[in-house]
């Protein structure tokens, strides 16, 4: 008898938990910045977001990924305070404030054990494109190309069709026998470890372990980005619905401050004050 | 006496309650899949729909096949190699290892089960993509799919196959020993005939699993939309390509997306009826013996 009893007040309980819980959340809104969207802008404003929260230990800032496109419908349904978009607004997408964060040069990436170090705009848009399909074309081994790329709705794969493909005309679709990847890391992981793969990632997450390629001539660094030599680069944005208002302006306001830009040259992002 | 009438009329209609709330959940979501499907559906048309090979969302066009392809593809290999492992793992936990064995064994299957799709995926990526790249081709892959795919059903297959060669009567194998049949022949010829329903079964559940799964085929088999003309090349899966895209679609692509999802749902229901008719019949055909 007493054991069925309690079966009875298990629900009770569920019911109580679930209050306290949602009492919880909705009390804890006040001090919480939400920001989402691109996936190339996360790392960079996971590191703004931690060295704002220094300066305001009250302030909770939440960072999310999910990309460009949900950076604009998250912030316009109002899911998130702030969107992040590596590309340009749309056409057919809701025109919402944009706040210019930073620039990102798109470097085409190999392997470190591939012999090839440079190409031409034009040779990055025939492997792409799917026309040049051997290394040997293009000064490289016997083997065929393996062409890594991000998936439909990726910023960074509309910055580069955008700048790469689309120009000059007749715009080119990048291959369909393309590996398709849904993030700048897993692009790297592959290229990494596949000495006949070619990607495309953010200049920002180039390191050690995969090789940049000069395009044109110009090899891809951070000076050459700024000064505008190097032909691959975009801008960054934060987007809010409206003028931004309290903690939200607070965040890009600091972001935008010559304390945030240096944060954003540090990670190897071209800062725009 | 009164308090217990109570205990029992409101236990019963919490337990209503319970059950029709799955109910309505599964209502409620399969409702839901087709409203938001429809747009697409009655825009794209059904037959451009299933049968078109270009997959490319910004410039409007939605044709699924190379991801049906896939699915089918990447489903019917691991079958191939799920079904042979799963069943002969399954005879000799049932009835070849010795208790040890089995005590050691059984819970080692039964934990597989367990193990997060992501997981298969992570290992998947580094440990068979790159094996795959040495035979050649991006090492992304349907082989590399269907290593990993078979590795996540044969639990599914071992263990209901287990269990259905164990619900045998234990009459029947003593009567096809007594006959003077070996150990292999009362296996072969009498165990495994009875047990074929729970056998079958177990196959077309591992088959649902299969074609559900999403995450861990997102990360090896390279996802690219074309219809692959190898097991080295790479593909997308239905499941796959909701996954991929989903954050980024909007509009008629989020619409084509649950599209998708209707003709996944359509072909679980198809694999769930046909594992239930199976099942039914062989639970009949042993009340019959």
């Amino acid at each position: 008898m007493k054991f069925r009893r309690v079966w009875f007040l298990l629900p009770a309980l569920l019911v109580v938990v679930a209050l306290v819980v949602l009492a919880g959340c909705s009390s804890g809104t006040s001090g919480t910045i939400t920001e989402g969207g691109s996936t190339t802008v996360q790392p960079l404003a996971e590191k703004l977001a931690a060295a704002f929260k220094l300066d305001n230990p009250d302030v909770e800032v939440i960072i999310g990924g999910g990309g460009s496109s949900v950076g604009v419908t998250a912030c316009n349904d109002g899911t998130v305070d702030i969107g992040a978009i590596s590309r340009e607004l749309k056409a057919d997408e809701p025109q919402l404030v944009k706040h210019l964060l930073a620039r990102d040069g798109i470097a085409i990436v190999t392997s470190p054990g591939n012999p090839v170090t440079g190409l031409t705009k034009a040779q990055v848009r025939g492997i792409f494109g799917g026309t040049i399909t051997n290394w040997s074309e293009i000064g490289g081994p016997n083997h065929s190309i393996t062409v890594v790329a991000r998936e439909e709705g990726s910023g960074t794969r509309a910055a580069f069709q955008e700048m790469v493909m689309d120009k000059p005309d007749p715009a080119v679709q990048i291959t369909d026998k393309a590996i398709l990847l849904p993030s700048n890391g897993s692009i790297k992981q592959t290229v990494k470890g596949d000495k006949y793969a070619i990607g495309f990632i953010s200049m920002g997450l180039v390191d050690t372990d995969v090789k940049a390629l000069a395009i044109d001539g110009v090899a891809a660094t951070e000076e050459n980005a700024k000064s505008g030599d190097y032909p691959i680069v975009r801008s960054l944005y934060f987007l809010t619905k409206e003028q931004p208002t309290g903690l939200a302006k607070d965040f890009i306001d600091y972001c935008l401050s010559s304390e945030g830009q240096a944060i954003v040259s540090d990670e190897g992002y071209i800062s725009v004050d | 006496m009164r308090s217990r009438y109570i205990t029992d009329r409101s236990s019963r209609v919490l337990l209503i309650v319970c059950a029709s709330l799955s109910f309505v959940v599964l209502l409620g979501i399969a409702i839901f899949t087709l409203r938001e499907s429809l747009p697409a559906l009655t825009q794209i048309g059904l037959l451009d729909f299933l049968f078109g090979t270009d997959w490319r969302p910004t410039d409007d066009k939605f044709g699924i096949l190379p991801m049906i392809v896939g699915s089918l593809s990447v489903t019917a290999g691991a079958l191939l190699f799920a079904i042979p492992l799963g069943v002969g793992c399954a005879i000799l936990l049932a009835e070849v290892a010795p208790h040890r064995v089995r005590q050691l064994l059984r819970p080692a299957v039964e934990l597989l089960v367990g193990i997060p799709s992501v997981v298969y995926g992570l290992v998947g990526m580094v440990l068979v993509v790159p094996l795959i790249r040495q035979i050649g081709g991006p090492g992304f892959s349907v082989a590399a799919g269907v290593i990993v795919l078979t590795a996540m059903i044969l639990p599914t297959i071992v263990s209901i196959s287990e269990d259905s060669i164990r619900a045998v009567p234990k009459s029947h194998k003593e009567g096809a020993l007594a006959l003077g049949a070996t150990h292999w022949q009362t296996i072969w010829r009498v165990l495994l005939p009875a047990s074929r329903s729970g056998i079958a079964a177990s196959i077309v559940l591992a088959m649902g699993r299969a074609v559900g799964e999403a995450m861990a085929m997102i990360m090896v088999m390279g996802n690219a939309v074309r219809i692959p003309t190898s097991p080295l090349d790479p593909a997308r899966t239905l499941a796959g390509g909701i996954a991929v895209e989903v954050n980024y679609a909007a509009g008629l692509h989020q619409s084509a997306l649950f599209a998708i999802a209707v003709v996944l749902f359509l072909m679980i229901i198809v694999i769930n009826s046909i594992a239930l008719v199976i099942m039914k019949r062989g639970s009949h055909a042993q009340n019959v013996c």
